[in-house]
């Protein structure tokens, strides 16, 4: 980590700059797509039920009356719920640069808080907007000719790992990751899920993005989060996929997108699934957002969405190898 | 018993593992755009000094290790154990070989050094990191020489053996830094 007095700023002042101009740019950026900016509650009464965020809370104590779950409210670990409120109002195309938080992530690419560009385009498929992502981190980056790539999550692991992500048996991931040398592989207790996530941070994210920008897509379904799942076709492509994408730079990963999900019945489900894991885990219980189900229910377009980390992103544009230097104050001297 | 979650891990933290004390040496925390996050941790055993690797679920628990650090004065060795005192509360201590490890061809009586307990007994002994000994064997140098290149061994009156310049003579006292076990300087008696 830098070294710097308690009280002064982390972040040196050209790369405070550096952030500056690229959010100049991003802006520009939208405003000649004629995509909207926006900006939503950063504080919710629902949470996000995803058990693998911790989401932080507080309590409003001044506003007085009723249980202390009507006083609890959530800061957004995303935008995403309201922002897709705002697309079943008929706002088109949106984007919003905010802040987010996530408790209990710290390392040298997190941040429990950090900034993110979140933006939404109806009637776009995701390949068209995986496009768009590489012209954008293009434009933030000003690297113009940044070469891009895409690599499908099942080829990923069949091509590297020599095993198959959407079928193999849980004993075929743990043999992996022995084999990769994967400290305690040999007896860590983990679900599939968590093997495929664990081999894909230990052994294929670092090849992802070497010469330019790597994109991720087509994942396992158990993997869909709020991705679209587009059926199985002809062999090989008889596997059903999420149609969620993530991109990578020198293996960092810096944005994760979809083509989102519509249907009001299946988020439900995907919510109560949530829910039941968190309890099973003995984690907080979260409430879900009752009035994204509601949106849904009255009809949002099809569209696809993407959020990007701003602060990975302008590690790259700087050169930074710790979160910390991009920062003005990390939360150890916030 | 205390317990750490994952989300405390840093360098510096005492945990037990397979009922041993580690150090946290290096923590890093992985985790996929979605999904379960992982925390790499390099850690050093306490007792044998081995470094491995290790990795955790995020969100996991390990039991702390009760190891800390005290400053205590060197009294004798009875032939089989060292003798230590706390110089504040007098209590006495006795530490084996293996918690005295190298810090042994170093110590003298009334040095103060860093003694690491782990569960109230020594777990092992870091010799003050500047010491200074007579030296009771080497060779006589050479007429002249002060340049202190080359050089020519000698042993210390606690066995230990040094590389000293060729002017240094038996019965005078070296200053030796124990880190790195070689001379200083030479040194008037402590």
């Amino acid at each position: 980590m830098p070294a710097c007095d308690d009280w002064s700023a982390c972040a040196a002042t050209p790369v405070l700059r550096a952030r500056a101009e690229m959010l100049a740019r991003i802006r520009a950026f939208f405003a000649a797509a004629g995509v909207m900016e926006v900006e939503t509650p950063i504080l919710s009464h629902a949470g996000a039920t995803d058990p693998a965020l911790a989401s932080l809370a507080l309590s409003d104590d001044r506003s007085g009356g009723g249980s202390d779950a009507d006083r609890r409210l959530f800061l957004q670990t995303s935008p995403e719920f309201p922002m897709k409120r705002l697309l079943a109002s008929g706002s088109g195309p949106i984007y919003q640069i905010c802040k987010v938080f996530r408790g209990e992530e710290r390392g040298r690419r997190h941040h429990p808080e950090f900034s993110l560009l979140e933006w939404y385009r109806p009637g776009m498929d995701y390949g068209q907007l995986i496009d768009e992502v590489a012209d954008l981190v293009r434009a933030a980056l000003q690297r113009p000719t940044l070469p891009m790539e895409r690599i499908r999550y099942r080829d990923l692991f069949r091509e590297v790992l020599d095993l198959d992500p959407f079928t193999a048996p849980l004993q075929t991931l743990r043999a992996a990751a022995v084999t990769a040398e994967i400290p305690d592989a040999d007896r860590l207790d983990l679900e599939r899920d968590a093997w495929l996530d664990l081999l894909l941070t230990q052994c294929l994210e670092p090849r992802l993005g070497r010469s330019g920008m790597g994109f991720l897509c087509d994942y396992s379904p158990s993997q869909a989060a709020l991705a679209r799942i587009r059926p199985g076709g002809e062999p090989p492509d008889d596997q059903a996929v999420a149609e969620r994408f993530e991109l990578y730079i020198d293996g960092v990963e810096l944005a994760n997108g979809f083509h989102e999900l519509t249907d009001a019945a299946e988020q439900g489900a995907r919510f109560a699934r949530d829910c039941a894991e968190r309890r099973r885990l003995g984690l907080t219980e979260i409430p879900p957002d009752t009035r994204l189900l509601a949106a849904l229910e009255a009809g949002m377009p099809a569209s696809s969405g993407v959020a990007l980390g701003l602060d990975r992103l302008l590690m790259i544009a700087v050169g930074a190898t710790h979160i910390d230097q991009v920062l003005a104050f990390p939360i150890e001297r916030a | 018993m205390a317990f750490y979650s994952t989300s405390e891990f840093k360098g510096g933290l005492k945990i037990m593992l397979d009922g041993d004390p580690y150090n946290i040496v290096e923590n890093e925390f992985v985790k996929p755009g979605k999904g379960q996050a992982f925390n790499r941790v390099r850690v050093r055993n306490l007792k044998t000094g081995r470094t491995v690797e290790k990795t955790f679920k995020s969100g996991d628990t390990v039991e702390a290790a009760d190891v800390h650090d005290t400053d205590m004065q060197y009294l004798y060795n009875d032939g089989e154990e060292w003798h230590f005192m706390d110089p504040a509360s007098f209590e006495q201590m006795t530490a084996d070989a293996t918690a005295v490890g190298d810090a042994a061809k170093w110590i003298k009586e009334e040095d103060i050094c860093r003694v690491t307990l782990w569960n109230g007994v020594p777990l092992s002994v870091e010799a003050p990191n500047f010491v200074v000994l007579a030296i009771t064997e080497t060779d006589p140098g050479l007429k002249g020489d002060t340049s202190g290149g080359g050089g020519k061994p000698a042993t210390l009156e606690t066995g230990a053996v040094v590389r000293v310049p060729l002017f240094v003579q038996s019965g005078e006292f070296v200053k030796v830094d124990t880190r790195t076990g070689e001379y200083v300087s030479r040194a008037k008696e402590a």
